[in-house]
């Protein structure tokens, strides 16, 4: 009862909340209701017993990818009035592709059917160790391949972020640690005799 | 513990990660004076690669991920050759806009590393991984001239549409996963053949297909091609036009022929749709335009509606014709690039198809290339291009695809007049200004190969074209 | 099923806890204080004039920079997670086969350094 009871209240929070996300008239507020969304289907994940997923969603999609919305958000100067004047333009069609994807949602459900493989992986004893576990078995190494695809994957974003977006600035000056601590003593100091009343020049 | 076993089959993919990964220490090291040695040594790894690829044996390897055969071999030599051709002819470009840089070449080399992988994909996960590092790192090469506006918003719209496309695709996989219990392609392949076929299955199949077809840019999800190659530099656009295609289409033949031939009957209309569609668009839109990069975009929609309707007939002469047809695409393409990266004048691009007008009195040995792949392009006989049409009509028309044949037919007809436009521009309008001079000698290489290769190598010596690629389409129908 | 929701039930009453506060103390705000609003009230206030743009300003660009490092390394330490939890099934190859996973981030990481993306001017 209780799991049905916390279901509902999850889901209910999680589609009001991605219905904010493209209404909300502010970007930040869009933002904010995309990490509640994304907390309560969290917890949808948990309701399942899958808790890495809900855990990899709070830490990677709350802790980073929203902050990192909030950065893009910030970084466009857009006029949100103006953005929004086409919305009530493109609602109808909006809404025809919603219905449609829906409609192909309800005839796959109409017409049920699953292959016995499906439906075996679906009755199996779901083991008793916990998923983290089950999944560190597997990924490292009967999917080692695909793991380091990942890796790859995630080298090209890095290298592609620094492409696209790093500009070296003229005239900043760093520091430079090896030519400061390599500086000698004759290089910076010069010892001038200086006479009374005369003074240095040049 | 065997998940080591038949490892070797990645070699080629294994050392072009560890070749992008130390030619990235060595840029890094050496700062924007090493451009040119990575470059080269980028295009070295290639071959090397190339040459790891023909000495594979066949198999699978990593439980079942990962698959080598006579038909992934021969797609991944075409990439391979595609993104080292592309690599040579960026060099002047760049120089020319101030953009050289280092990582560009190398980001070519990890985009090809994903095209071998999506190439030899054996599973639905390892084809979305192929395919995501692929498109990460050519969003990346469209956006690269990242100071010049059109270069930055092609990458992004490349960007934002190519996403929407993997989403579909990942969803659609999803979909297969859940109603068809596996994701590997044997797998599937069992389960269809068993007759448990889901409807929620065929679902993810159209949406699998949606996905993939957006990456060939075919038709109903072609929207992007046009503004993406306009606005991308210019090699980034011969990469694009040829080396992600020969990786995608690869991958649709190995996903259609492979996991879901046994619904032949459900994917084999939304195919012949695909190709009647993208021969007509690619043929009508073509005509009003001006520019000649927008023009090759509507070109190379064309011509994959015609590669999409050899695979379409579903049988052995079908994915032979894909197969010629990717190789004769390849040189005619790259050939044609090679000119339009040749065209310019005082050190400035130009990109007009009237910049060409009189281009046979100033340049004659150009003109004549960019006639034969033009001929070529228009399926005009003797040259490569014919054969390759010719191979796809007698594949469609042999399976049964009469309707389709014919509209197909029809649109090469109407897609020759733009073709043969330019060759009117070029041979019988007043001289325009001549370009820069002498033609630079990468350039001049790569359009004396491809038309060579376009006349008289290829119709000549067929054979063993022939003989390779229907060794190629022969895994799908021989005991797997 | 339900002996897993039971160990989640702290979280549970800690999120009942934290909701039923909030909405007392701004209820009760509401509710027990006077509310006389107007016009003047309302609008923001800054140094005694009426505010002269939208207080949002533009970010610079490497704040996304750092942003999209941040997640990549992210992601890298999700993967760290499993791997720490099985490690004593998946034995050397599992081992290995993280090392070399971080062995291609590090150069990524050597790359980013090398190139300058960690320094803030």
């Amino acid at each position: 009862m209780i799991h049905a009871l916390a279901f509902y209240v999850f889901a209910a929070v999680t589609v009001v909340s991605a219905f904010m996300v493209i209404s909300a008239r502010n970007p930040v507020h869009s933002v904010l209701y995309l990490i509640l969304a994304f907390f309560n289907s969290a917890a949808l994940f948990l309701l399942m017993g899958a808790e890495f997923i809900a855990m990899i969603l709070v830490i990677v999609y709350v802790g980073a990818v929203a902050v990192l919305f909030l950065f893009v958000v910030m970084m466009l100067d857009i006029n949100i009035a103006e953005l929004r004047q086409g919305f009530l333009k493109y609602l109808p069609i909006g809404a025809a592709v919603g219905i449609a994807l829906f409609a192909e949602i309800l005839l796959a459900l109409g017409a049920w059917s699953v292959s016995p493989v499906a439906a075996g992986s679906l009755r199996a004893k779901v083991s008793d160790v916990p998923n983290t576990e089950a999944l560190g078995r597997l990924i490292y190494t009967d999917y080692m391949f695909l793991f380091q695809a990942a890796g790859m994957v995630l080298l090209i974003a890095m290298i592609g972020a620094i492409v696209l977006t790093l500009r070296t600035r003229p005239g900043v000056r760093r520091q430079k640690i090896a030519a400061q601590i390599g500086r000698r003593r004759e290089e910076a100091v010069v010892l001038v005799k200086t006479r009374v009343g005369e003074g240095v020049s040049s | 513990m065997d998940g080591l076993h038949n490892w070797t089959l990645a070699a080629p993919e294994i050392f072009l990660a560890a070749a992008a990964m130390i030619l990235l220490m060595i840029g890094v090291y050496r700062g924007e004076r090493g451009a040119d040695l990575v470059s080269s040594l980028c295009v070295a790894s290639l071959g090397i690669a190339i040459f790891l690829v023909l000495r594979l044996e066949h198999g699978t390897a990593y439980h079942e991920l990962f698959l080598v055969d006579a038909f992934t071999k021969m797609m991944k030599v075409l990439s391979l050759l595609a993104a080292g051709i592309a690599i040579v002819m960026s060099r002047s470009y760049f120089v020319l806009v101030g953009v050289w840089r280092f990582e560009f070449p190398v980001l070519v080399l990890l985009a090809t590393l994903g095209m071998l992988v999506m190439i030899s994909a054996n599973d639905l996960m390892t084809l979305y991984l192929g395919l995501e590092m692929q498109s990460l790192a050519l969003y990346v090469t469209a956006a690269f001239q990242r100071d010049s506006e059109r270069s930055t918003e092609a990458g992004l719209k490349y960007f934002v549409l190519s996403s929407v496309a993997s989403g579909m695709l990942l969803y659609g996989a999803s979909l297969v996963y859940g109603f068809a219990g596996t994701t590997s392609f044997p797998g599937l392949a069992r389960g269809f053949l068993a007759g448990d076929v889901a409807t929620g299955a065929i679902i993810g199949l159209v949406f699998v297909l949606a996905g993939l077809v957006f990456k060939i840019s075919a038709v109903p999800f072609h929207m992007w091609t046009p503004d993406v190659y306009e606005g991308a530099p210019t090699p980034v656009t011969a990469l694009f036009s040829v080396a992600p295609k020969i990786a995608a289409m690869s991958l649709i033949v190995s996903v259609v022929m492979g996991p879901f031939r046994p619904l032949l009957a459900q994917w084999q209309q939304i195919l012949v749709a695909v190709a009647v569609l993208s021969t007509i668009w690619g043929a009508i839109a073509a005509l009003r335009q001006e520019n000649i990069k927008r023009l090759m975009a509507y070109s190379s929609i064309a011509n994959m509606g015609y590669v999409v309707l050899g695979l379409a007939a579903g049988t052995e002469e079908g994915v032979r014709s894909v197969v010629i047809y990717m190789i004769i695409y390849l040189a005619m393409n790259v050939g044609t690039f090679a000119v339009i990266l040749s065209m310019r004048r005082k050190g400035v691009m130009v990109e007009r198809i009237s910049d060409l007008s009189g281009l046979a009195q100033r340049q004659p040995m150009m003109a004549l290339a960019l006639l034969l792949f033009m001929f070529s392009m228009a399926g005009i006989p003797p040259l490569a291009g014919f054969f390759a049409k010719l191979n796809v009509f007698l594949a469609a028309i042999n399976a049964g695809l009469y309707v389709a044949a014919t509209i197909a037919v029809l649109a090469s007809v109407v897609g020759a007049y733009y073709y043969v436009r330019i060759v009117k521009v070029m041979y019988f309008d007043d001289p325009a200004e001549a370009f820069d001079r002498p033609v630079e000698r990468d350039m001049a290489v790569v359009m004396l190969a491809t038309a060579l290769f376009v006349f008289p190598v290829f119709p000549v010596f067929q054979a063993p074209f022939m003989n390779g690629a229907q060794a190629a389409a022969k895994t799908f129908f021989s005991g797997r | 099923m339900d002996a897993l929701l039971i160990e989640y039930l702290p979280i549970l009453v800690f999120i009942g806890i934290a909701a039923g506060l909030t909405i007392a103390m701004v209820g009760a705000s509401y509710l027990i204080a006077r509310q006389a609003p107007d016009s003047e009230k309302l609008s923001p206030f800054e140094c005694g004039f009426a505010p002269f743009s939208d207080a949002r300003a533009q970010f610079d660009v490497r704040f996304y920079l750092v942003a999209i490092l941040f997640i990549i390394f992210d992601l890298e330490v999700a993967f760290l997670f499993p791997w720490a939890v099985a490690f004593k099934d998946i034995g050397t190859f599992g081992f290995w086969s993280m090392m070399l996973f971080l062995g291609i981030l590090t150069v990524g990481f050597v790359y980013e350094w090398k190139k300058g993306a960690l320094e803030w001017e």
